[in-house]
């Protein structure tokens, strides 16, 4: 009885010491995730960052030009869905004042009502990755905030994190939703999270951003924050530009230029 | 000791088959959402959490709240409790399973729950809020299933259980700790970033869980043979009294933060959207005034002795006092920290018919566990001859600790 007691016991701690010890494994070996090979000619930088010119925009968009939105909705089948409270978006356009809610009124009129280019901004401390359950939002080295579409269970909590209502959830299926669906990207399914990517899609096969590349008056500067010699630096340099919501940490990177 | 769930009048099955009604109609909308998403409910891009997981967040209330009998019988020796300890840990089992349904209705994936097993994320206060929800679950089933056990063996409960029972105290503040830090800790959310979130929400629990429990001993008293016996109810109610009363100062206390100080970041936005409406919106606004009144109408029953003593009153003042904490903190907090939303836009939330189906269902499913427990308890009670006299009841297993 003893001894058959005994025996039990140490093959359930070994038991419980494998099921614990597993997802350690899994945790130690996650860590190098972000460093899988990157093909040859991708393009890579320490710290992706983008430069919304809003000058060049307003310029000559003339505030209805939407090439760069049309040209990240269709390349990554982002739905196109009606009923407003469940709609999915990756970039989009919001007034100064909401964009900029606590800073509304400093810098007078003339911003006042202005569309401002909004996306997820690939914070360097996002809270939307400290708060997942399941890592399946996470950030790689190069600063992307990364969704993982088949690891998300739809918990919602990185929406309610956010502080820049940059997630968009899927309510209902996307699918009817896509006019033409582009097979080079996937679709995704009822219940998840998803949004911006920096198109890392396209990165790897050495391309800018979707919405960089549909800009026909260079109004948005992709490019790497580390490096001293960059477009986006020297843009920073040069101008004055303004972060959404500075105040809360997140230290965003999206940059837009303003005067 | 199950087979004592399985008998009972024909009240008792009537009440048994009430609920199974209630848990079927709640399948049938949970199945539909399992078809069409969550799409079916009110949630949307803004108001991204619900009914479902303010439901949530006010139960796991109630399941801490267990710690307000436990803690008093074991730790002071307040031997008019004795009986009704069980009964309380009992509470809280019924509390987190339904808890656990809550999240898991609310999921977008719920087939995919065990991510959060498979990859465990320190970082997620969402993992621990589930670590110390499940311990607290095994905590009081075991705890009261071994009590009630050695009870009816007429024996003292193992020295271990005791062990446990100690575990279980700060355990259950741990829980719902945790869970005011599931909102206390993100940025831009103004009206739930509030270091004193987990105080408020311990002092609301406080309040609402044992005045479910006087409630509940109520019911027995009607419906079984089973008495907790005034003293318990009394002192049970001085508990009601005093957390009621510093959860409505707490919540004062945020309103003349932000009031005064009129900084947008201190939540000011949603008090005025909860309690004046903003912009021609204001759905919440009749719920947070009910909630004011119950909470004012209850302090003032409890806090006058006459009216607390009095069983009609007290039992008012009770149920206004469960009321008042279930509108403020399971519709209220949860949705208001939504409101307005990251762009100071107001998106308004209503649940849909088939999302308050659901929450009925699991709330069906809980009542449903709670009457199963209390009928077993309340059984062996009967069998040893501990249910109807209140005088011998408190020594049906006292506290070995005589400090
Ligand atoms: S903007 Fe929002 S979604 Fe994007 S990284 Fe920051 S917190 Fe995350
Ligand atoms: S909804 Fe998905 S991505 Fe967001 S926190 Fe939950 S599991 Fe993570």
């Amino acid at each position: 009885m003893e001894i058959s007691r005994r025996t039990f016991l140490k093959l359930s701690g070994l038991g419980l010491l494998g099921l614990l010890g597993a997802p350690v494994i899994d945790v130690l070996a996650k860590t190098d995730r972000a460093r899988v090979a990157r093909a040859p000619g991708a393009l890579t930088a320490k710290r992706w960052a983008l430069v919304v010119d809003m000058r060049k925009c307003w310029e000559n968009g003339k505030g209805t030009c939407r090439d760069c939105i049309l040209a990240c909705h269709r390349e990554h089948n982002v739905p196109d869905i009606p009923e407003e409270k469940e709609q999915v978006r990756w970039i989009w356009t919001e007034p100064y004042e909401n964009a900029f809610p606590e800073q509304g009124h400093q810098i007078g009129a003339a911003l006042s009502g202005k569309p401002f280019l909004v996306l997820c901004n690939h914070c360097s401390d996002p809270p939307c990755v400290r708060v997942c359950p399941t890592r399946a939002t996470f950030k790689r080295e190069d600063g992307i905030v990364m969704m993982d579409y088949h690891r998300c269970i739809g918990c919602r909590y990185c929406m309610a994190a956010c502080p820049y209502g940059a997630r968009s959830f899927n309510f209902t299926d996307p699918r009817p939703f896509i006019n033409s669906v582009n097979p080079a990207y996937p679709t995704r399914e009822r219940g998840v999270v998803e949004k911006c990517n920096f198109c890392e899609e396209r990165l790897a096969a050495g391309s800018p951003p979707a919405c960089a590349a549909a800009c026909r008056y260079g109004a948005l500067v992709f490019g790497d924050l580390e490096d001293p010699g960059s477009a986006v630096r020297e843009i920073l340099r040069t101008r004055y530009t303004i972060r959404r919501k500075p105040e809360l940490g997140t230290r965003p990177n999206i940059y837009y230029v303003v005067g | 000791m199950i087979e004592k769930a399985l008998t009972g009048s024909k009240r008792y099955w009537g009440w048994v088959i009430l609920l199974l009604a209630l848990m079927g109609a709640g399948l049938g909308c949970y199945l539909l959402q399992l078809s069409r998403g969550l799409t079916i409910t009110g949630m949307s891009r803004d108001v991204s959490w619900g009914l479902y997981i303010g439901q949530f967040t006010f139960l796991v209330g109630v399941a801490a709240s267990a710690v307000m009998v436990v803690l008093p019988y074991y730790l002071h020796n307040v031997r008019e409790f004795g009986r009704i300890t069980v009964f309380g840990e009992f509470l809280a089992v019924a509390a987190v399973i339904m808890c656990l349904l809550f999240v898991i209705v609310d999921l977008g994936k719920p087939m995919r729950v065990f991510n959060m097993i498979l990859y465990p994320t320190p970082n997620s206060i969402l993992f621990w809020d589930m670590v110390v929800l499940t311990g607290y679950l095994l905590l009081n089933l075991v705890i009261g299933w071994n009590v009630l056990e050695a009870e009816r063996n007429e024996v003292p409960p193992p020295r271990w259980v005791k062990t446990l029972v100690y575990v279980s105290i700060p355990w259950a503040i741990s829980i719902h700790t945790v869970t005011a830090f599931l909102y206390a800790g993100l940025p831009g959310r103004h009206y739930w970033l509030n270091p004193l979130l987990a105080a408020r929400f311990l002092a609301s629990a406080f309040a609402s869980g044992p005045a479910l429990v006087i409630i509940l001993a109520f019911v027995m008293r009607k419906f079984s043979s089973f008495d907790a016996g005034r003293e318990a109810i009394g002192k049970l109610a001085l508990i009601v009294t005093y957390a009621l009363t510093t959860s409505m100062f707490f919540l004062g206390l945020e309103l003349f933060t932000a009031l005064y100080s009129r900084v947008p970041g201190h939540g000011l936005p949603t008090i005025e959207y909860l309690f004046t409406g903003k912009d021609g919106t204001g759905n919440l606004v009749p719920v947070m005034w009910a909630s004011v009144a119950l909470g004012l109408v209850a302090a003032y029953l409890l806090i006058n002795p006459a009216t607390r003593r009095r069983e009609s009153t007290l039992l008012f003042a009770c149920a206004a006092t469960f009321v008042s904490i279930w509108l403020e903190k399971g519709i209220g907090l949860v949705i208001g920290g939504f409101i307005p939303n990251p762009f100071e836009k107001i998106t308004e939330y209503a649940p849909t018919m088939p999302e308050i189906l659901i929450t009925v269902g699991v709330w069906a499913t809980g009542l449903l566990i709670l009457t199963g427990l209390c009928k077993i308890a309340i059984s062996v009670k009967q069998a040893t001859g501990h249910a109807a006299s209140p005088s011998c009841g408190a020594s049906a297993s006292p506290p070995q600790n005589s400090a």
